[in-house]
């Protein structure tokens, strides 16, 4: 299978001086709903610039679809479809013209470009706003309209950059049952986010960008399998002045009716609730402390620092 | 019938998309100049209609002759041009700055279209908008005197090429600019006096051979007078020289704005 995306060595230092990226290598398969996380300052945005052709590498090849950045960069842009961090576009504009012209800057004539403006204004829920002038829109109507006109070429890799960033909850959700969806019909998408439980419901894989360096490449599935221990927070009905002394199971005060435990994967939830029961705790809830996810990617974030910090 | 290769296939798809590109660029700006007339074709036309009153009839009827011409059919041509050189030049350098300044020129970095096609559309924007202000300022001007053209092709080409080569001067100049203030720099300090000493209201005939020969080196005194000669049929200049000079400066910076483009200068990091 062709790889939507492949990146080997590439490196960008900025006329500043700054390294942001030290030499990545990446690929990212057909079909696939990847995630790129890493904190502030990581290199996301720099690795997604380049293949946007929005920023100049300086070294190393990247290649769409098997088309080189550097030999093949027009077809490599057909199959691509971008969403920024940034609103960046006119904001004098009509709604349903920004499509329109983005579809015309695609070769996409005319008649067939209003027409795939409107079916995508439709899906997006923006056709009643179509002739609105892109500036009136709210935050989460303008994070859409970037959607629709990276959709309206039809490219087959979708490269969001935190596409949820501001939107509310309801919003939010819609929006990744859109993104299901057009994965599902095997546009390879490709999500940077700093909603941890966003990457987690919809990517398969996942790569972990820190300091220029991926420093954690793998299937969601694998890494969530690396989390040993998870903290659960129990509301509890009784109250406590300290911490109980809960056996195997290191425990700490959050308020006095609020209790945070770590649970080692291998020793499960029975035997802790045994242990609750034999020191008379009644739980009335319990819920994790983070996403699962958050906690390994600060874990692995942590570690990387730590390993710098060593070296 | 012969079959068309792959190659050749690829090329027409090629050069549809690209004209396609074109042809989408050069509208949004016609429409983006034309939806705010009030600010773009109705002000050249108010300026203009007041230099042919004050500078045609009130004090032209007593200037006289220039050239064997009445002083307002004189400057008709050089109000004319006038006109069409600061508004190409400011339609390009406003357009393009804000589409850098709002950010919505990713829209087409993102896309698969060549910098010939950007530059093309921008600048034939720009041309759009020139030729539109100085077919205003002419209709105006047969309020005032009766127009009469002496060799309408050399008519058309000296105002497309000025128009032309202003819109490319005023894209290199956006290029550049990082506020809103550097793009009226170069109009206000440069164009401007340029223009009013490039032959505009006076035939050189009148300075000094020392002030004949350094107006001489002013590109816009070459254009005015080319296109005075196309309309009355007098000029200070050989037409040779105004259309190599137009020539040599609409390759020199197409030349220029294609290596910026290319290179992404004040657009990619």
């Amino acid at each position: 299978m062709t790889a939507a995306i492949r990146i080997s060595g590439l490196e960008k230092t900025y006329s500043n001086g700054m390294r942001a990226l030290k030499g990545i290598d990446l690929e990212v398969r057909e079909g696939d709903f990847f995630a790129l996380l890493g904190p502030n300052g990581a290199g996301k945005s720099t690795t997604i610039g380049i293949l946007s052709s929005l920023v100049n590498k300086s070294a190393g090849e990247v290649s769409v679809f098997g088309h080189s950045i550097d030999t093949d960069l027009l077809a490599a842009k057909r199959c691509i479809g971008v969403v920024p961090q940034e609103f960046n576009f006119s904001q004098f504009e009509k709604t349903i013209d920004i499509l329109v012209n983005q579809a015309g800057y695609y070769g996409i004539a005319h008649r067939e470009a209003t027409q795939r403006a409107e079916k995508y204004l439709k899906r997006l829920g923006l056709w009643e706003k179509r002739d609105v002038p892109s500036r009136m829109l709210s935050g989460g109507m303008k994070r859409r309209l970037m959607i629709a006109r990276a959709l309206i070429h039809e490219p087959k890799l979708l490269i969001l950059d935190e596409p949820t960033a501001g939107v509310d909850i309801e919003i939010r959700r819609s929006m990744w049952q859109f993104l299901q969806e057009i994965n599902a019909q095997g546009i390879t998408i490709v999500l940077t986010t700093h909603y941890l439980e966003e990457a987690e419901q919809l990517c398969k894989h996942i790569a972990i960008i820190d300091q220029g360096q991926i420093i954690h490449n793998t299937s969601m599935r694998k890494l969530l399998n690396e989390l040993h221990v998870e903290t659960f927070l129990l509301d509890c009905i009784s109250c406590f002045e300290t911490a109980p002394e809960i056996d195997g199971y290191p425990c700490e005060l959050v308020d006095e009716h609020t209790l945070a435990v770590q649970v080692d994967k291998e020793q499960g939830l029975n035997a802790l609730f045994a242990e609750l029961n034999r020191l008379e705790i009644k739980v009335q809830s319990m819920r994790n402390r983070s996403n699962r996810l958050e906690e390994l990617f600060l874990m692995l974030v942590d570690e990387n620092a730590d390993k710098k910090g060593a070296a | 019938m012969k079959m068309l290769t792959r190659k050749g296939l690829l090329e027409m798809t090629h050069w549809r998309s690209s004209w396609v590109a074109f042809t989408t660029i050069l509208f949004k700006e016609i429409k983006r100049f034309t939806r705010i007339w009030p600010q773009t074709l109705l002000p050249p036309g108010i300026v203009m209609a007041l230099y042919f009153v004050i500078f045609g009839k009130m004090i032209g009827s007593r200037i006289g002759e220039m050239d064997g011409f009445a002083y307002i059919d004189y400057i008709v041509p050089g109000l004319i041009m006038m006109s069409v050189i600061t508004n190409s030049y400011s339609n390009v350098a406003s357009s393009f700055f804000s589409t850098k300044f709002q950010r919505s020129i990713e829209e087409l970095m993102v896309a698969p279209v060549s910098p010939h096609v950007i530059l093309l559309g921008y600048t034939f924007g720009g041309v759009a908008r020139g030729l539109a202000v100085g077919l205003i300022v002419t209709l105006m001007s047969m309020f005032f005197t009766r127009l009469q053209i002496h060799h309408i092709g050399l008519t058309v080409c000296v105002v497309f090429f000025t128009s032309l080569v202003f819109s490319l001067g005023g894209f290199i100049n956006s290029v550049f600019a990082r506020t809103f203030d550097d793009i009226s720099i170069v109009p206000t300090f440069v164009l401007t006096p340029l223009t009013y000493l490039g032959g505009v209201f006076y035939s050189i005939h009148l300075l000094s051979p020392f002030w004949q020969g350094l107006s001489m080196i002013n590109p816009i005194l070459h254009m005015v007078n080319a296109f005075r000669y196309g309309i009355l049929g007098v000029s200070d200049i050989p037409i040779a020289t105004a259309l190599i000079i137009m020539a040599v400066f609409t390759v020199a910076l197409y030349s220029l704005s294609y290596w910026l483009l290319v290179r992404g200068t004040g657009m990619r990091q």
